[in-house]
This record gives structure tokens, sequence and C-alpha cells, in this order.
């Protein structure tokens, strides 16, 4: 990849530099699927203060994808200096099955690894016509709910969670949470593999009633596609994702830039990038930008999955892992 | 001629429902496809084609199709060769395992890859150690591509050569010309044009393929996307102008193929049928 990587690069921007000799930098970031736009304006930034800082070229390069999809090509040798995936249990599976990282990659960063933070609401169509309000709503007959699909997306494990957690807290067993998302999973008609293939099947082919969508999703979804066309619902309680951030030292370092991966996602955390996050909907963590982008946030009564659920590890194998509870209930609700 | 004149109203209703139909399915998404590109003017879907990213695309497009178009023939002429002029033991086996990739799901053809050359495949380690890249790089969407693409010329070219026998050749041989000389003076202009109609639709497929390419690709911008992942990628970005400017292209290379394609098929057909006389 490193290569072709190179041989392309110079291929499509020969014409831009004129063939210069400066030494180019490449960083290769795997992340999942909404942050399309987030990294397309923080790219250009950092290798902006890279190039002022050091006087190297960098060019960085994207791929996205649902972020289990996306751990699954990093470990079947998609070759990524730096992963930004949606929860930290699909950066564990990397840790567990590559020499890539190491397992305690998440107390590297701050914040446990998660320059921003979000959580999950529901986009509605405008004036909200099935008065949807909560979670309840969302389970009776006649209504269609757009998630993707848990097995591929870590949004859709958020989603899952979110409406687990709410379950739990209003009917108070577990017996009767599995019975709510089995409800839930009832009325889906699609399962995408991804959060940006829901977000499309919800706003452009207009299948749905509801979209569970990441925050920052619902609201690029009413922002690209005019005002208007879209309401967001936030409900009595969602879930705190911390979406995380590693550099894959055994990559990076085989390709000789790991100062500039390990550098890339300390930017993450800078007062200029905190402030990109807040305006591309993500919840900043720094407190100024938090302070500063807090008005367009809901209050959000918001659990963590380590608290709800004893962490990721757990939450995954209980729920998600082959045989798990979102299998049975999936096979439940095939009609 | 009579009969078919007897029934008018049989006739024009068939006709009416093919046209319909084709209109409704083929005409009107077409349509749609080059409305949505040009829907916010020529100047916008220009910048969309000739950005770099969908540039690096339509060549790693062109250089995909460039290197398995030439295999697949040589491979194809050879197979049907083998399986038109010679008897052999596991002849029929072998036609089988040809027509694989036919009856494979793209999406497994890909996976054979990953499962090979992944890095937790059998030669991934090895390769890793190597520092050869082979999935989500150029060589495994080359690699996916032949595969899919595998039977397309071979197919066209085992009946036909099998129908023309081999007597010509073997008078050419036996009139003292080489090996050589018999394939291109006399094997070659026989099989011309089914050579050249399974080309085209080997190029076809070679530039469209989705399914397999996507699982190999890793979906780099500008380095492993390939028009139809690109298309999907911009789509996914609500880039949707762009998106259906590089379908359009898609479409277009489509269309002269089917053009090609009706002019390869009336040329063959009455190469066939003066050859039958």
């Amino acid at each position: 990849m490193v290569v072709a990587a190179t041989g392309l690069a110079s291929c499509s921007s020969g014409s831009d530099d004129g063939g210069g000799a400066v030494q180019k930098a490449e960083l290769l970031n795997v992340s999942y699927d909404p942050t399309r736009e987030l990294y397309a304006e923080i790219n250009p930034k950092f290798a902006a203060k890279w190039k002022a800082e050091t006087g190297q070229d960098v060019k960085i390069t994207m791929s996205h994808g649902g972020a289990g999809k996306q751990a699954r090509a990093v470990i079947d040798g998609l070759d990524a200096d730096v992963v930004t995936l949606a929860l930290a249990y699909d950066i564990d599976e990397i840790a567990a099955r590559t020499d890539a990282l190491s397992p305690g990659w998440q107390k590297r960063l701050a914040n446990n690894s998660s320059p921003y933070t979000s959580t999950i609401v529901f986009l509605v169509r405008a004036g909200n016509p099935k008065g949807i309000k909560d979670w309840d709503d969302l389970i009776k007959p006649g209504v269609k709910v757009i998630t993707p699909n848990p097995k591929t997306s870590g949004g859709a494990r958020w989603n899952f969670l979110a409406a687990w957690a709410y379950a739990l807290k209003k009917y108070g067993s577990d017996a009767a949470a599995r019975d709510y998302v089995t409800k839930l999973f009832a009325n889906v008609p699609v399962l995408d593999s991804g959060a940006r293939g829901s977000t499309t099947t919800f706003v452009e082919r207009g299948i749905g009633d509801v979209l569970l969508a990441w925050e920052n999703e619902a609201f690029l979804a009413q922002k690209e596609l005019g005002k208007g066309k879209f309401d967001i619902v936030v409900p009595s309680i969602s879930i705190l994702a911390e979406p995380p951030v590693a550099v894959l030292d055994g990559n990076a370092k085989r390709h000789g830039n790991f100062q500039l991966a390990e550098a890339y996602l300390k930017y993450l955390y800078t007062p200029e990038a905190q402030d990109i996050i807040g305006k591309n909907y993500y919840r900043p963590i720094s407190p100024e930008a938090e302070a500063k982008y807090a008005s367009q946030f809901p209050k959000v009564n918001l659990v963590t999955v380590d608290d709800e659920f004893g962490g990721w590890q757990a939450a995954q194998k209980r729920f998600f892992n082959d045989g798990g509870v979102f299998d049975e209930i999936f096979a439940k609700t095939k009609r | 001629m009579h009969r078919e004149n007897s029934r008018p109203a049989a006739r024009y209703g068939l006709i009416a429902v093919a046209v319909l139909f084709l209109a409704l399915f083929l005409v009107l998404p077409l349509a749609a496809v080059f409305g949505e590109a040009l829907s916010k003017g020529a100047t916008a879907f220009g910048s969309a084609v000739t950005e770099p990213d969908a540039l690096a695309a339509i060549r790693l497009t062109l250089l995909v199709a460039g290197i398995s178009v030439p295999l697949n023939i040589v491979f194809g002429i050879a197979a049907a060769w083998a399986i038109a002029k010679f008897d052999f033991p596991g002849k029929s086996l072998l036609i089988s395992f040809i027509d694989l990739p036919f009856s494979v799901s793209p999406v497994v053809a890909g996976l054979i890859y990953v499962l090979l050359f992944g890095a937790q495949g059998w030669l991934g380690p090895w390769l890793r150690a190597h520092d050869i890249e082979i999935i989500f790089a150029v060589p495994g969407i080359l690699l996916a591509t032949i595969f899919v693409t595998f039977p397309f010329v071979a197919r066209e070219l085992i009946p036909l050569m099998s129908e023309q026998g081999r007597d010509d050749e073997e008078a050419s041989l036996s009139l003292g010309a080489s090996g050589f000389q018999t394939f291109w003076r006399v094997t070659l202009p026989n099989i011309r044009w089914g050579l050249l109609y399974g080309v085209l639709l080997c190029n076809a497929r070679a530039m469209g393929e989705f399914g397999a390419v996507s699982v190999v690709s890793g979906h780099l911008r500008g380095i492993t996307n390939t028009m139809p992942l690109h298309v999907e990628i911009l789509y996914n970005e609500y880039n949707f102008v762009a998106a259906f400017a590089v379908a359009s292209l898609l479409a277009l290379l489509a269309l002269v193929t089917l053009v090609l394609k009706s002019i390869v098929e009336w040329r063959f057909d009455y190469h066939r049928g003066g050859a039958g006389h």
C-alpha cells in the first residue's frame, strides 16, 4: 500500500507542486462512518500546522465505513497509522488480534483517548407527524425506525445500548428491556452497514419515521439538507458515546511516521481542533470549546457504558458477539 | 408473413409493452443519472470529474481494465484453444472451473483474497515481513477484477472454436506453416469477432465491478478507489452531483460498450452466416 500510495500520490499531486523535491509524509486515518466532514476540515488545518512546524508536507488519506467493518479491515491488513473509531471495543479488537498496538492504548491520551463525545438522538420528519417524543413511541405499531446494523456499525451499538438502558430504567428488569428492544427491532425495515448508510436511507430515500442517529449526524442531516425538513427529538435517556482514537504503533513505526501520527491525534485536543469539533456538532471536551458550543447541544440525561453495562468488553460479549442478545432478538424479529 | 399481419393488435401490444418496460427500467433511470449529474450545470459536472480524487479513480479503473483485459485475452484464447482443439482427461472439470467466477458471488470473490493475503490470512505474515502489499492496495483490486472477469473471453471462444474444429489448423500445419503462423494467420482471423465480443464484455465488467473490489479496496480516496467505489463515497458524502457525474461517466462507458457490442454482433453473425453457407 505504501508503494502504491506514494506512486499514485505523486501522480495526482505532481501537477500542483510542480514536482518539487520536498519530502512528503503520508498518514492513513481509518475512521467510522459519519466523521467524513469532520476530518475533511481537520486534516488541512493539521497539515498546515505540521508544515509550519517541521517544513514537511503531509498527505492524509481517509477511509470511512461502519466502525466494526473498519476494525475488521485493519485486522485484515488495512495499513492504518491511526484509527478513529466509534467505540473502544473495536480498537480493543485490533489490539487483541494484531501486534499493532498494546492493550493499554486507551490510557495514552486524555479522556479515555476520546477527543470528543457525542450521544444518540432521534431524527424525525418535519412537524413530527408520528408524534415521537421518547423511546416508548418507537415500538408503537406502524412506526418505522431506521438504525444501522449493530454487527457492523458502532453507532448502531450505541443506539442499541441507549434503548436498552432506557427500558431497563423504566421497566426495571433485563427481561423487560429485552422485550422492549425486540419490539424496537421488529419496527426496523432496513439495517444498513454504517451510520451514513442509514442517514441516506432515511433522508434521501425517504424510508422510515425516525432515524436513531449520532447527534452530530442528526445535526448534519438538518444542516446539509436544508432546515425545515427534519426535527431532532431528544429522548429522556440516552448514552454518553466516547469515540476513541489511537495510533497503531506497529504500523506507524514501520512507515516511519510514528511522530506524525502521534502529533495528529494530539492535535485533536488543541483549541483549534476542538473548535472544529464543536462546529461539526460533536461535543468538544476542552472547557473553552465546550462553553462556546454549549447552547447548540440539548441537555440529555446520559448513562455511560461503564456504569450501565460494565464497559465495552462486557457489553460486546453480552449483546453483540455471535449468539449474543442481538442475534437472539434479531432471529425473533424476522418475519 | 400473413399470420403476423393478421394480428396487428397483438403485435403492437407486445411492442408497446416492451418499449414501456425498457423506458421505465432502462431509459428513465439512465436519464435520471444524467439529469442529476447536470443538475447544477456543466461547470459543476466538469469540476466533479476533473477533481484529483475523481481523476485518480478514473486512472485506477483504466489501469485495472488495461491489465486485466489483456490477461483475460491471453488466458481465454489459451483455455479455449486447449478445450476446443484437444481431448484430454479432466476437460469438463476445467470448463466448470472456468465458469466458477460466474456462479460465485463477487463478495466471496473478494473475501477469498482477504483470506489468502490479508494480515490474518495464509500468506499475510510472510507478505508483511517482505513489505508486499496486496489487500487494500492496487494488486488486490487487480486480483479481484481478474477473478470476476476470468470466464468472459474463454466462454465466448470455446463454443466458437469447437464449432470450427481443427481442420483449418491441420491443413495449415501440413502445408508447412509454423505454430505461430498458424495461430496468427488461421486461428485468429477465424475467432476475431467472438474474441472482440468477449473483450468488450470483459472490459465492461472490469470497469464496473463493485462487490469484489469493495471488499479488498479499503476505500482509500485517491489510492484504492475505482470509479464505482468513488461513486459510493461521493454519494455517502451528500455530494450527489459529483456522485452522479462519475456515475454518468460509467453509464456512458456502458453505452459505448453497447454500441460496439451491437456492431460486433452484427459482424459476427454476418461472418458466421457466411462461413456456414
